[in-house]
């Protein structure tokens, strides 16, 4: 685990993956990272405006930016943990350069790469709200229990501009299980974000 | 022997960053991350001039990808511009999001460290790039010249969104002029 950030309760990814998915009722679109951070979101039940990634480490944040750009009326979240991002936190920069305002990063951290071991990462003294803010992302915010995640995500989705929100998690691995389909994933997705018909 | 009106008519004619332009274009292909190459830097340079385009530099090719497929499956259409060492951090992300998902990414690649380019650090590099395209199935062409430029540019965009699979345009220092020595 991490070195403890001030004031922040460390909560379960499913527990909060399910809070978060609660309050979506605009057809908003998540794309879920790799490994555990989907197999939760996978398990908080199936929408259409969800996108599970199965490779790609790291891609979870830039994709959401390009559904982001694509449909600017509609609420992008991307969910990513604390390795995946580490291995593109570049992106970072170019979201809080271009600043789209429809979309919102969800950074669940336990500081271990559960799914290969639970080694630790290199990030054990970094601090991922700091890095977010430093390249430009003003509004990022550790959540400091559940209700106050709640709060945040409520603002996420009225409030204009990126937004990143990092939690503390515990080990648990996911609940789910995502079915490892890419193209039906893929094209369900597409579905879901109007812009292809079932045949 | 070249007259004047010769001469008129070559400095008008269309240059291969003005056909690539007009391809996306015609394409309906708005949205162009990349990764700078001096090579790239005219075609950029008007990308960013044209407001028709949404164009800007990522940190990491890698990002750009995810950005194009992200923008692809919520409707818009992309390309990507990088040069040949940019291509080289790629194999992982092709492999496990564009080619299972399906998607028809496009990619423009400036080819560098090839025909005269002896950098050490980019001809090693350059050779990885054909291998790894034919390992995955893509479609790829390399472009020498400039009136074929056009044909190849707006039928293998078609093709890509046709059959929902990437493809790679490889920009030859025949066609470029590749990097000038100055």
């Amino acid at each position: 685990m991490t070195t403890p950030i001030r004031n922040t309760k460390v909560m379960n990814r499913h527990d909060l993956t399910c809070r978060m998915v609660a309050k979506l009722t605009h057809q908003e679109a998540v794309i879920g990272g790799i490994g555990n951070t989907n197999f939760d979101l996978w398990a908080a039940g199936p929408r259409p405006q969800n996108f599970y990634m199965l490779g790609s480490m790291g891609l979870a944040c830039p994709i959401a930016l390009g559904v982001a750009l694509a449909q600017p009326q509609r609420r992008v979240f991307a969910l990513e943990g604390d390795g995946s991002l580490l291995m593109q936190l570049g992106c970072l920069t170019t979201i809080a350069t271009l600043a789209p305002s429809n979309l919102a990063i969800i950074v669940m951290d336990n500081g271990v790469y559960q799914i290969t071991g639970s080694q630790p990462t290199p990030a054990g003294r970094a601090d991922i709200v700091a890095i977010a803010a430093g390249c430009g992302i003003l509004s990022s915010h550790w959540a400091a229990d559940e209700a106050d995640f709640e709060r945040l995500v409520d603002a996420a989705l009225d409030s204009r501009g990126p937004m990143l929100i990092a939690a503390k998690i515990d080990d648990k691995p996911g609940v789910g299980a995502t079915r490892r389909d890419p193209a039906q994933i893929r094209e369900r997705f597409m579905q879901g974000l109007g812009v292809r018909q079932p045949l | 022997m070249a007259t004047d009106a010769d001469a008129a008519r070559a400095s008008s004619a269309p240059g291969w960053p003005e056909i690539i332009l007009r391809s996306f274009k015609r394409n309906e292909v708005s949205l162009v991350p990349y990764v700078p190459d001096r090579v790239l830097t005219p075609l950029i340079k008007s990308l960013h001039d044209d407001p028709f385009f949404t164009t800007f530099a990522t940190a990491r090719e890698e990002e750009a990808v995810g950005i194009l497929a992200g923008a692809w499956m919520a409707g818009r259409r992309g390309a990507l511009l990088m040069q040949t060492s940019g291509f080289a951090t790629l194999p992982n992300v092709l492999a496990s999001l564009v080619v299972p998902c399906q998607i028809p990414l496009i990619m423009i690649v400036s080819e560098r460290g090839t025909l005269g380019e002896f950098n050490l650090g980019q001809s090693l590099v350059c050779r990885t790039m054909r291998p790894v395209l034919d390992a995955l199935a893509m479609e790829h062409h390399t472009m020498t010249r400039l009136d074929e430029l056009e044909f190849i540019v707006d039928r293998s965009i078609k093709q890509a969104v046709a059959t929902q699979a990437p493809m790679a345009l490889i920009l030859s220092p025949l066609l470029t002029g590749g990097k000038v020595f100055a």
